[in-house]
């Protein structure tokens, strides 16, 4: 028993000391958060603390709940757009383009999809990849004392920020991808800031790489802290780039291609240990492995509408709207009542910024879904951290914390 | 693939799996709630199933039919890359059922959740507590008969006795 007591405890109990041993502290209870300089993020932790060791650590998260679900079954299926902005609002596009395909999943239109409309998707999308990454890469290493990368990563992502802008008008908060293709056609010259903007990026991830790996702190930081097995990532559902950090090759764009993503040549890193060092280095080479597809769906991308032609789906031209009462008509509709989708029970899933995002929609052949519930990766790995933290030093919450990128919006719902 | 599992299942198991289908390319497999656990346990302990990875676990109110709440469990596996979706539908009156949480951790956090949004309680779970809301939060918000603009009370916490 006074065995397992040390195990638990990291020390001995009071009623096993030995003569000459130190006495031993109380166990205390610190509340970390739910606003915490050190955390970018609301999220609680209550902490049991020997001096400055985690006994037990209570992850509590929910206070960004904004009823995600429940504002879904009473929108239209298009009104849901903006609310996927805002659950990783990091990655709005990836979750734009998982939102729709799920919808088009169940009204039988994956495959009607147009050639050019699924090129942009993956543009967008792979550059939301990229914001995302950056985000938390350079925040976690803000977090450890470095602040140079944040301020780096950062003015990169800002470059991606107003590329992406030139396309919606919106620097976050997107709404661009629709049910059956995109909303509008790439400007003219969004190819040419494309091409300018990632070599430049890629210029900046060199940069704050050697600021980094080399680095005693950060390194010191984030090595070896917070390791997690293989086989406990899988037990947890751990997907992206943490599971992939800890050794398993997961990634749905390989695994469960959708889209067009088997058109494109790119590796998927993993790690070994799965620690926070892990988690960075599977970050940074996905950037490059991300930019490697925007070059290639970029050489590839061919001419062509951005939106299905069926008239379930798409809004008339104006033009016709305004001058024939049918087209008035079908877009009144389209708006009032929106887009009918045939009663069923669907999961679709992509590859998130954090791992596997997926939407389950219940749908009873109106234009409001019935149940529209996300399958958040943010949260699932969040539940790690309780685990990770044991034994660890409180400076080491920071960084594990850091490393999950936890995502307020997409986290809470 | 999905349906050699579901074969499979149906083979082993009989009368308590009620049915199976794939709908929209998901197998599914509507399970007796009673036997979830022997079941789950089958799914991730036999090699040639090998679901190593819980992927969601939700519910879906349908008011005014019965049984009226339908709990989902869905599974991946890795290593053979085929999926499942279990549904086990429960009575309005007794919404129970056998925590997978013990097979897989992931289901944990998630079957909390389930609790938080449908008042589903998970036998055996161990850690029940609501997941978003707080603990004084009346009702469960995510049945269709929760009003979406309904108030709740205003809570007052007595931090003087702890």
């Amino acid at each position: 028993m006074a065995e397992l007591k040390n195990l638990v405890l990291g020390r001995k109990t009071v009623e096993d000391l030995d003569e000459g041993d130190e006495i031993p502290n109380e166990l205390m209870t610190l509340n970390m958060g739910p606003s915490h300089p050190a955390m970018h993020g609301t999220v609680r932790i209550v902490l049991k603390v020997d001096g400055e060791r985690i006994v037990e650590g209570d992850v509590q998260p929910g206070y960004l709940h904004r009823c995600f679900e429940k504002e879904s079954e009473y929108a239209t299926y298009s009104q849901i757009f903006p609310y996927t902005d805002r659950l990783n609002y990091v990655s709005p596009m990836l979750n734009n383009v998982g939102y729709a395909m799920a919808v088009e999943k169940m009204m039988g239109l994956t495959s009607e999809i147009p050639e050019r409309a699924e090129y942009i998707r993956v543009l967008v999308g792979e550059v939301s990849r990229v914001t995302d990454h950056m985000t938390c890469l350079g925040a976690a290493a803000m977090e450890v004392g470095a602040f140079t990368p944040f301020l780096y990563l950062l003015k990169a992502r800002d470059w991606l920020f107003t590329l992406l802008e030139e396309l919606s008008g919106a620097r976050l908060t997107y709404s661009y991808v629709r049910v059956g293709g995109v909303v509008k056609d790439l400007t003219p010259t969004f190819l040419d800031h494309l091409d300018h903007n990632i070599d430049e990026t890629e210029k900046v991830l060199d940069e704050c790489q050697s600021m980094l790996l080399n680095n005693r702190i950060f390194r010191d930081r984030m090595e070896d802290v917070g390791p997690l097995s293989a086989e406990d990532a899988k037990n947890y559902g751990l997907t992206g780039p943490c599971l992939r950090a800890c050794g398993v090759d997961y990634d749905v764009r390989k695994d469960f291609p959708y889209s067009i993503y088997d058109r494109f040549e790119f590796d998927v890193p993993v790690g070994t240990k799965g620690d926070c060092f892990d988690r960075f280095l599977v970050r940074m080479e996905e950037m490059r492995q991300s930019i490697r597809i925007l070059r290639q769906a970029r050489a590839q991308i061919p001419d062509g509408p951005v939106m299905a032609d069926d008239p379930r789906v798409s809004m008339p031209p104006k033009r016709e709207t305004y001058n024939t009462i049918e087209a008035m008509i079908r877009h009144f509709k389209h708006i009032m009542d929106g887009i009918r989708v045939p009663p069923g029970q669907s999961y679709s899933f992509t590859e998130g910024g954090n791992g596997e995002l997926g939407f389950f929609v219940v749908a009873d052949g109106t234009g409001r879904p019935y149940k529209c519930y996300v399958r958040s990766p943010s949260l699932i790995n969040l539940q790690t951290v309780g685990d990770t933290i044991k034994g660890a030093f409180i400076s080491d919450i920071v960084p594990i914390f850091g490393m999950i990128n936890m995502i307020g919006g997409e986290c809470d719902k | 693939m999905s349906e050699q599992v579901l074969a499979t299942l149906e083979k082993k198991f009989g009368e308590a799996i009620a049915s199976t289908h794939i709908e929209l390319g998901d197998a599914c497999a509507v399970v007796d709630p009673q036997k979830l656990l022997e079941i789950a346990t089958f799914l991730r302990d036999d090699p040639a199933m090998a679901f190593d990875v819980p992927v969601f676990c939700t519910c879906n109110d349908r008011l005014g039919e019965e049984p009226r709440f339908e709990v989902f469990y869905a599974l991946l596996s890795l290593e053979h890359k085929h999926r499942i979706r279990l549904i086990c539908r429960l009575p309005e009156d007794k919404p129970e059922i056998q925590s997978l949480s013990g097979l897989w951790k992931g289901f944990g956090w998630l079957e909390r959740e389930t609790y938080d949004m449908y008042g589903i309680h998970f036998e055996g779970h161990g850690d029940l507590r609501r997941l978003y809301m707080y603990d004084e939060f009346e009702g469960y918000p995510l049945r269709k008969d929760y009003p979406k603009d309904k108030r709740q009370p205003l809570v007052r916490r007595d931090f003087s006795s702890t």
